[in-house]
């Protein structure tokens, strides 16, 4: 913010922007850290932080991707589907072309979906429900015409660059994430298209009477959020060694959940990349620990179910 | 005895004293008006009324008895009817369901809605008011801004109220539909009903009201009858000081044609508009509601296409197909519905305000956020917004302080050169009118051409250096500051234009 000294009313003021949800969230996720360090002895350990690190990447990228659609006022459902292709390309590709080639094309699939996505929202006024909704579907069917059973990648790069990289003791795909999240930020608070975007979010009619290119700001956004889910595509193929067709259904509940829990606003107009990460942070630890003690994985559906319904309880608004 | 009477109220919100001390009496079958700035206590005094709010202290008392009003049901269940001023139908239902809302007729056990008896009961109250033309099994979308209006009222004549209360029930009427309202409303009061009446517009007061209150910071500070007052005693109480020249005066002479506009028209909404703006100079618009005033407006900004036409800039063909192309080539335009169109109510002021300059702070779509926020504080401290911090979402401040928010972001588009002012002051307190009306004659004195639509005739006449009266989608009269009289002007906006002599 301003980088004059802070006053004394700017650090009350501090206090008082955390909210009374943002705390409960927070020292719920310090004491499940605490009581699984404790419960279990596998848990601190540096194979299963690694684990855990991993394993946000990929909801961290659709979620990152499904705040910035969510601010307009939006929603993506196509995210599976375009990293369950992305992932496809990326590997199948590498046949016909170097790897780096195969994943470019994966991108450049992710952000056209996202562009079509947004066009057809912005250009005829459609519900980005519908419109991505139709899209999931399309995607679906479309990748299973192309690849009907798992690809491997040719090229023992891919993995070794990329899923299987590390950095020190920290994992390729998370550093990734990690730069991801400024980036977004950055966008959200300081561009013109993410300024132009939470606005539309709230009132799109004031935005367009004020001669701003709404369309633009808009597919912008769709373009960005298609562009995530590729990346995550690509990033998961690397890491698992293998793409399946079947990926990714079911991802953009999570997505969607982790926007939600991190204090997003469906309807537009609220939620931040912190927020975000927190929510995908606390999603992972959930699953990490209930795999830890073996709970089956209906239970672990049931309880994440749970967990959405208090965090939107919890921030819902007093009046 | 008085019907209704109130003694000494008083409530804060948090730290902030809403009603200081605020007593007032209503007799049966009376019509009080109560009116006062935004911020004096109306709405803070209704909602006590209604039940929505509880007050710190004081007493209101019903025919003599001490009466608790502590839920909206309580309210009701005392025979108190509130029409707000936003609307609060439910747009997907009928305006039966709408009127009879959680009062059903049914049939069989509770169980089955009786549909026949609804509309019919619903049908019977409209042709009552005077509306028999609004069919009760159509959807409330369907209707005009100003149907639905009727029906809120209906809704609230349905229960037969003892007191009714109405929170600027004209403000999306037509004149005509104003009269029905009118004559339903002395027709109530004469069968005993009180009516509280809410409204910025004194003339109405004087024709309907017997009494008026006057609040102020929270209190009451002058009650009476209507007619030991006049309008400008009404004014100077609520500003709570004399009144100075309120219609800022101009030295400027209109300088060369900027917007020349000919033969614009769009299929049954407005047809043949020929009108041209001088830099300089103010133009006033005058028309009802419906006569299209608006909708030219949109067309001239590239908010709503028209179907045949030319408009000219500086002799330049300038037709926009989007409002963008408009603001890019010097069109700034002040919507009428602030709430609806001009506002993102949850942002802040900041972003508010910044919404149409953001090439002025950004480089390659990357804002400043130092030089944008120093823009609009610049901004906010000249037009002397409160509160004047700039992060507070624009919902919390009040109906004067939004105009101004709405003024201050095409303020601070560069190098416009037209504006086109929607009811810049509807809902707005008559302090900040002024405040408004000056930034107007400024922009003028600076050389920017305005176009000024209103319905509030004082406004129009006061501020324009020439008029134009549309009815019915067409330009019907342009005149000239010795024309401006206000039964003249009205005349022709409604259509009954016999010439007065001195012009034949």
């Amino acid at each position: 913010m301003n980088g004059a000294v802070p006053s004394p009313a700017s650090r009350f003021a501090f206090w008082h922007r955390i909210s009374r949800a943002d705390l409960i969230f927070a020292l719920s996720i310090v004491a499940l850290v605490v009581f699984a360090t404790f419960a279990s002895d596998a848990f601190l350990t540096q194979r299963n932080i690694v684990n855990i690190s991993r394993q946000m990447v990929t909801n961290g990228f659709l979620a990152l991707g499904m705040l910035m659609v969510v601010r307009t006022g939006g929603i993506d459902l196509s995210v599976g589907s375009v990293l369950a292709f992305a992932g496809l390309l990326a590997t199948g590709l590498q046949v016909q072309m170097h790897f780096s080639a195969a994943i470019a094309v994966a991108l450049a699939m992710g952000a056209a979906v996202g562009g079509i996505n947004g066009w057809l929202i912005a250009r005829f006024n459609l519900q980005p429900f519908i419109v991505t909704l139709a899209s999931m579907g399309t995607l679906r069917g479309g990748l299973y015409i192309y690849a009907e059973t798992p690809l491997y990648p040719k090229d023992d790069l891919f993995r070794a660059v990329l899923g299987g990289a590390f950095v020190g003791p920290i994992p390729m795909n998370f550093i990734l994430f990690a730069l991801a999240i400024p980036v977004v930020w950055f966008y959200l608070n300081h561009t013109i298209a993410g300024r132009a975007a939470l606005a539309l979010g709230v009132n799109k009619e004031a935005v367009r009477l004020a001669g701003v290119n709404v369309g633009k700001h808009l597919i912008f956004a769709y373009v960005a959020c298609g562009l995530f889910a590729a990346i995550a595509g690509v990033l998961l193929a690397s890491r698992l060694g293998i793409a399946q067709p079947s990926v990714g259904t079911g991802y953009e509940l999570d997505a969607i959940a982790a926007v939600v829990i991190g204090g997003g606003l469906l309807g537009g107009g609220g939620g931040t990349a912190k927020g975000v990460v927190g929510g995908v942070l606390a999603l992972a630890l959930v699953d990490n620990v209930l795999n830890l003690f073996n709970v089956d994985s209906y239970y672990q559906q049931l309880l994440k179910g749970l967990i959405i319904l208090v965090a939107v309880l919890a921030r819902r608004k007093n009046t | 005895m008085p019907h209704l009477k109130v003694t000494s109220i008083k409530k804060s919100y948090d730290e902030n004293l809403a009603i200081r001390d605020i007593s007032f009496s209503v007799a049966p079958g009376q019509v009080l008006a109560l009116c006062g700035e935004n911020g004096a206590g109306k709405s803070t005094l209704m909602k006590i009324l209604s039940g929505a709010v509880r007050p710190d202290s004081g007493v209101i008392a019903l025919d003599g008895q001490t009466a608790r009003i502590a839920t909206p049901a309580d309210a009701m269940a005392l025979g108190i009817r509130t029409v707000y001023q936003e609307l609060s139908l439910l747009p997907h239902l009928s305006v039966a369901e709408n009127m009879l809302l959680g009062r059903m007729p049914t049939r069989a056990l509770n169980f089955v809605i009786d549909w026949a008896e609804a509309n019919r009961i619903a049908s019977a109250v409209l042709a009552d008011f005077g509306f028999p033309q609004i069919d009760p099994a159509s959807l409330v979308r369907t209707l005009s801004v100003a149907k639905q209006q009727i029906v809120e009222i209906g809704k609230a004549l349905v229960a037969k109220p003892r007191i009714l209360i109405l929170d600027e029930p004209t403000a999306v009427l037509s004149a005509q539909e104003s009269n029905v309202l009118f004559a339903k409303v002395k027709a109530l009061a004469a069968a005993g009903t009180s009516v509280l009446y809410i409204s910025h517009r004194l003339e109405e007061i004087f024709e309907i009201a017997d009494e008026v209150v006057v609040l102020k910071d929270g209190q009451s500070v002058l009650q009476g009858r209507i007619d030991s007052l006049d309008q400008a005693q009404l004014i100077e109480a609520m500003v709570g000081r004399p009144l100075a020249a309120i219609f800022p005066t101009r030295t400027k002479r209109a300088g060369e044609v900027v917007l020349d506009v000919s033969q614009l028209g769009r299929a049954g909404v407005f047809e043949g508009i020929n009108l041209h703006l001088c830099a300089g100079e103010v133009v006033g618009m005058f028309g009802l509601v419906g006569s299209g005033r608006t909708e030219v407006a949109k067309a001239i900004f590239g908010a709503e296409a028209a179907d045949v036409g030319d408009i000219r800039l500086h002799g330049k063909p300038a037709k926009f197909a989007s409002p963008q192309e408009a603001v890019r080539n010097g069109f700034a335009m002040i919507t009428e519905d602030r709430k609806g169109d001009g506002l993102a109510l949850d942002l802040s002021v900041l972003d508010n305000a910044g919404l149409a300059s953001f090439n002025r702070v950004s480089t390659f779509g990357i804002i400043n956020g130092a030089r944008r926020r120093a823009m609009v504080d610049e901004k906010v401290s000249d037009l002397a917004i409160r509160p004047s911090g700039t992060a507070r979402p624009v919902r919390h401040l009040s109906g004067g302080n939004q105009q101004k928010v709405v003024i201050a972001k095409w303020l601070l588009v560069e190098n416009t050169k037209v504006f086109i002012f929607d009811e810049p002051t509807r809902g707005v307190d008559i302090a900040t009118k002024v405040e408004i009306y000056q930034m107007i004659a400024n922009l003028a004195e600076n050389g920017a051409a305005v176009l000024l639509i209103s319905s509030e005739m004082p406004e129009v006449l006061g501020l324009s250096d020439r008029l134009l009266v549309m009815r019915e989608g067409r330009i019907v009269a342009e005149l000239q500051p010795d024309e401006f009289r206000m039964e003249f002007v009205f005349a022709h906006a409604a259509g009954l234009a016999a010439k007065p002599e001195y012009l034949q």
